[in-house]
């Protein structure tokens, strides 16, 4: 039908073929996928080739087809035209189970365990050895214990241990042995450094290199730039759904990876004059909260964040930075110790008088269980914790024109794209949607910005945007908290930081004291 | 789907239509009925409708809408002598007021103890019937049980209410003969009003979070407990004031048997509306249509008006599931394009 393309296509195979001696056959072969969802072009005619044998980073910006790419290569969703051949044969998925049997998996970036279940039952869910339909544990655990072994002990995990008392870095690598165990040859992983800390993100390139060398082919999604050089064998770059560019971890640099990826030279750097620290806005004393569950999750944590200050607070995820941030927001009961805003008590305050209070901005850990409603338009969401106030409402009535331009002065200033501020903001990328929670809760007059994650999951266009808002604002004298699990972020913006582990805050100390290995450390509990 | 089944089942689903339409639409009598109705339809479709907006599910409009009949009735049997503009009102605001009283206590219960709504406006429902049906209980025969506070003495052993007041009944809109009263442009207007509330005011801005995600809503610092109870109030409310229009504009008395249907139907109708007054308005004209056509479609055609419930249900069924509509859509298109395309192949 198409005589064209498949020319092309075969030109194309026969020149992927004639670069790499040795391995002349890729794996996996991406030949022209298209992918339309309604109003937008996901992916255009992308062609990509994976070998056996190496670790491909796959680089773009939120929005730029790399999600949607890889739900197309493990069977998520049928791609509009193109096809993808696994070991040369045609792949028909009509299902993620059709790619797993091909020997493709996906380890998701928020991940897919059982967390009540042990290691074991989660490796082999679905896939159990039985007996006339009767669980068979011992062989199952044979099974596990001989794939651990093979990968000479990089894979050396308690197969009795439930995943709930597990670190993520340990999630991480059960999520990859389910993968092996069901006979995984290709290996998608999907931003998985980001709630590593560097120790551990570095003993996973560790396991990621064994992998490789055994044979196994590695597709990995990041937005570190870092971490591409360190690890991967070759880098292919997404932007606007295509593929832009194909490099070398000893061809290329950050910088030029970055502009690849945004299509104009970002500043990877945030310029930052010394601030100017005035009193303490944001004054914790000996402050003990605890889980749901019971367990204690802050620990007698006293600190001061000062105006025009930016605290940086570090930590692995778990160890008590959202039960922190939930007590001081007043969406967490605290159970000792006091907090003062401003000089006010508000120790026990509800998010609802903090809020009337004139209070704090706080941008949310994860945005989508609280900082929005995606079914809400963009005008909506710029005032959801607004509207109870002027010049919003008025006798209890919305006032539908200051809401609008309250939202067309948001988005024109925070450069948050919609087609129209009445679009739902579940349609927005993930970028805007955070730039919007960004904009909203930065207003002039407030003592105190609490920022959690927040460049979460967002490109680098956007990351570098919301990281010169969050400087302005400390320039501008409001005490700013920032906690990330994402140490470039504190190393880039903070003037003093901090480490959360186990509940407890370690090495409070100036920026200009510490460095990433003395942090990452500090992150694992051993004292520097 | 329903034309496929009655061609089934041996009837002409053409003439079923029609009749369906003239028994709707055919006499000015008939499009009285039909938009007689449609009144309750609206109300209680709304009720669910505001309900859900708030994320709660009230299976509770029938308990509602018959505690608002009792307590129109109630209103609309003593106080002889008021003028109609102060009767009247005052009758609907009981039955307002009964029915916002028995949706509270589901919302109550819920923000106080966690108790599922669900369970506790069906069981509600149950005791809203009861106790509707005990307050005109006519006493048993033996004398042993006293009759009920609103029972009519001279209608015998019927258990039945006495009439309303000329006072507190809604008026006819043209004359008495097409039985067709103001109680629509009421059930118009409370569809608008919550329209209004749902998207002008900030009190329906916070319900509408609450609903759509109760931590972003507490997160906002909104009162996500308060919320809940006032939500569940005024849905209670326009199922009271359905219960109190059917009472005061149509039956003019109460008995325990005209509550009946409203518990479904509703639920279909907000569902098939999407939850918008407007298509509330559309989905409850829909189904008074069915409901008034149903007998002239069974006469015309020999279709058992039966028919019409499974209709109904259908209708519901593809509202409510749109992955079998698509699912079904994409068969029929994949059909159509292999048919298609089979030429060119051959070409």
């Amino acid at each position: 039908m198409n005589a064209a393309p498949l020319a092309e296509q075969i030109g194309l195979r026969h020149q992927s073929a004639g670069n790499r001696r040795n391995m002349p056959y890729p794996v996996l072969e991406v030949r022209g996928v298209t992918k339309h969802f309604p109003g937008v072009v996901a992916n255009r005619n992308i062609d990509l080739d994976l070998f056996p044998g190496e670790i491909l980073a796959v680089l773009g910006e939120n929005g730029a087809g790399k999600s949607t790419l890889m739900n197309i290569i493990c069977g998520l969703h049928p791609p509009t035209s193109g096809s993808i051949r696994v070991g040369g044969r045609r792949l028909e998925c009509r299902s993620p189970r059709d790619a797993i049997a091909a020997g493709i998996a996906m380890v998701h970036q928020h991940f897919q365990l059982v967390s009540s279940m042990t290691v074991l039952e989660n490796i082999v869910l679905g896939a159990e050895t039985t007996r006339r339909g009767i669980l068979d544990p011992a062989t199952d655990e044979r099974g596990v214990d001989e794939l651990c072994r093979r990968f000479g002990g990089q894979l050396d995990i308690n197969p009795q241990a439930v995943i709930d008392d597990l670190p993520m870095a340990m999630r991480l690598r059960v999520e990859i042995v389910k993968a092996l165990y069901r006979g995984a040859r290709i290996l998608i992983l999907d931003e998985p450094t980001a709630v590593l800390t560097p120790q551990e993100t570095g003993s996973l390139f560790q396991l990621l290199r064994g992998l490789r060398n055994q044979g196994t082919a590695i597709i990995f999604i990041t937005h570190k730039l870092r971490e591409v050089l360190d690890v991967a064998d070759r880098i292919a770059v997404l932007r606007q759904g295509e593929v832009v560019g194909h490099t070398r971890p000893g061809a290329t640099t950050e910088q030029a990876m970055a502009t690849m990826m945004v299509g104009r030279a970002p500043s990877l750097t945030v310029p930052k004059v010394p601030g100017v620290p005035g009193p303490p806005m944001l004054q914790v004393d000996n402050l003990t909260v605890h889980r749901n569950d019971g367990t204690t999750a802050v620990d007698r944590i006293s600190f001061e964040v000062h105006q025009g200050e930016i605290l940086g607070l570090a930590g692995g995820q778990d160890n008590g930075q959202t039960e922190l941030i939930g007590a001081l927001t007043g969406l967490r009961p605290v159970s000792s110790g006091t907090v003062r805003l401003n000089g006010h008590d508000t120790t026990h305050a509800s998010a609802r008088r903090i809020g009337r209070e004139g209070g704090t901005g706080h941008i949310p850990e994860d945005r989508h269980t609280h900082g929005m409603v995606e079914g809400f338009s963009v005008a909506q969401n710029l005032v959801l914790n607004l509207c109870n106030r002027p010049p919003f409402t008025r006798w209890g009535l919305l006032r539908l024109e200051a809401i609008r331009a309250h939202a067309r002065r948001k988005a024109a200033a925070f450069d948050i794209r919609a087609t129209s501020l009445e679009q739902p903001l579940g349609s927005l990328s993930a970028g805007n949607q955070q730039k919007l929670v960004v904009a909203r809760e930065m207003r002039d007059g407030l003592p105190l910005l609490i920022a959690s994650q927040p460049t979460r999951g967002v490109d680098v266009g956007s990351v570098e945007f919301i990281h010169h808002q969050i400087v302005q604002q400390r320039n501008a004298g409001q005490a700013v908290l920032l906690a990330s699990y994402d140490l470039d972020e504190i190393l880039a913006l903070a003037d003093r930081i901090a480490v959360m582990f186990k509940g407890r805050l370690i090495g409070l100390s100036p920026a200009a004291q510490v460095d990433r290995n003395r942090l990452g450390l500090l992150m694992a509990g051993i004292p520097a | 789907m329903g034309a496929v089944l009655m061609a089934v089942l041996g009837h002409n689903p053409w003439e079923a239509f029609t009749g369906l339409v003239a028994g709707s639409a055919g006499t000015a009598h008939d499009l009285a009925t039909t938009v007689r109705k449609t009144s309750p339809f609206v109300l209680t479709g709304l009720s669910v409708a505001l309900a859900m907006k708030a994320g709660l599910f009230n299976i509770g409009a029938a308990g509602q809408f018959l505690m608002g009949s009792v307590g129109a009735v109630w209103v609309g049997i003593q106080f002889e002598g008021l003028p109609v503009w102060f009767h009247l009102p005052l009758a609907l605001a009981a039955g307002i007021g009964s029915g916002s009283a028995w949706g509270a206590i589901p919302g109550w219960l819920k923000v106080s103890t966690g108790a599922h709504e669900v369970i506790t406006t069906v069981m509600l429902n149950y005791v809203a019937a009861l106790f509707a049906g005990w307050t005109v209980f006519a006493g048993s025969t033996l004398s042993t049980t006293r009759p009920g506070p609103l029972w009519d003495p001279t209608a015998g052993p019927v258990s039945v209410s006495p009439d309303v007041l000329a006072s507190a009944r809604i008026p006819w809109i043209l004359g008495p003969s097409l039985r067709i009263h103001w109680g629509i442009a009421l059930a118009l207007l409370a569809a608008l009003l919550v329209w209004w509330l749902m998207e002008r005011t900030r009190i329906g801005f916070e319900l509408k979070t609450v609903g759509a995600k109760p931590l972003a809503a507490r997160y906002a610092g909104m009162r996500c407990g308060w919320t809940t109870v006032l939500a569940m109030t005024w849905a209670g409310g326009l199922a009271g004031l359905a219960g109190a229009i059917e009472t005061l504009g149509v039956h003019h008395k109460f008995a325990p048997e005209f509550g009946g249907g409203v518990g479904f139907e509703s639920i279909a109708i907000a569902l098939l509306g999407q939850g918008y007054p407007l298509g509330i308005v559309l989905a409850a004209l829909l189904f008074a249509v069915l409901d008034a056509g149903a007998s002239k479609m069974q006469f015309d055609s020999g279709v058992p008006s039966d028919i019409i419930q499974v209709i109904q249900t259908l209708i519901l069924i593809f509202a409510t599931a749109p992955a079998l509509a698509t699912w079904l859509l994409n068969r029929v298109s994949r059909t159509q394009r292999a048919a298609a395309a089979a030429p060119g192949l051959r070409a």
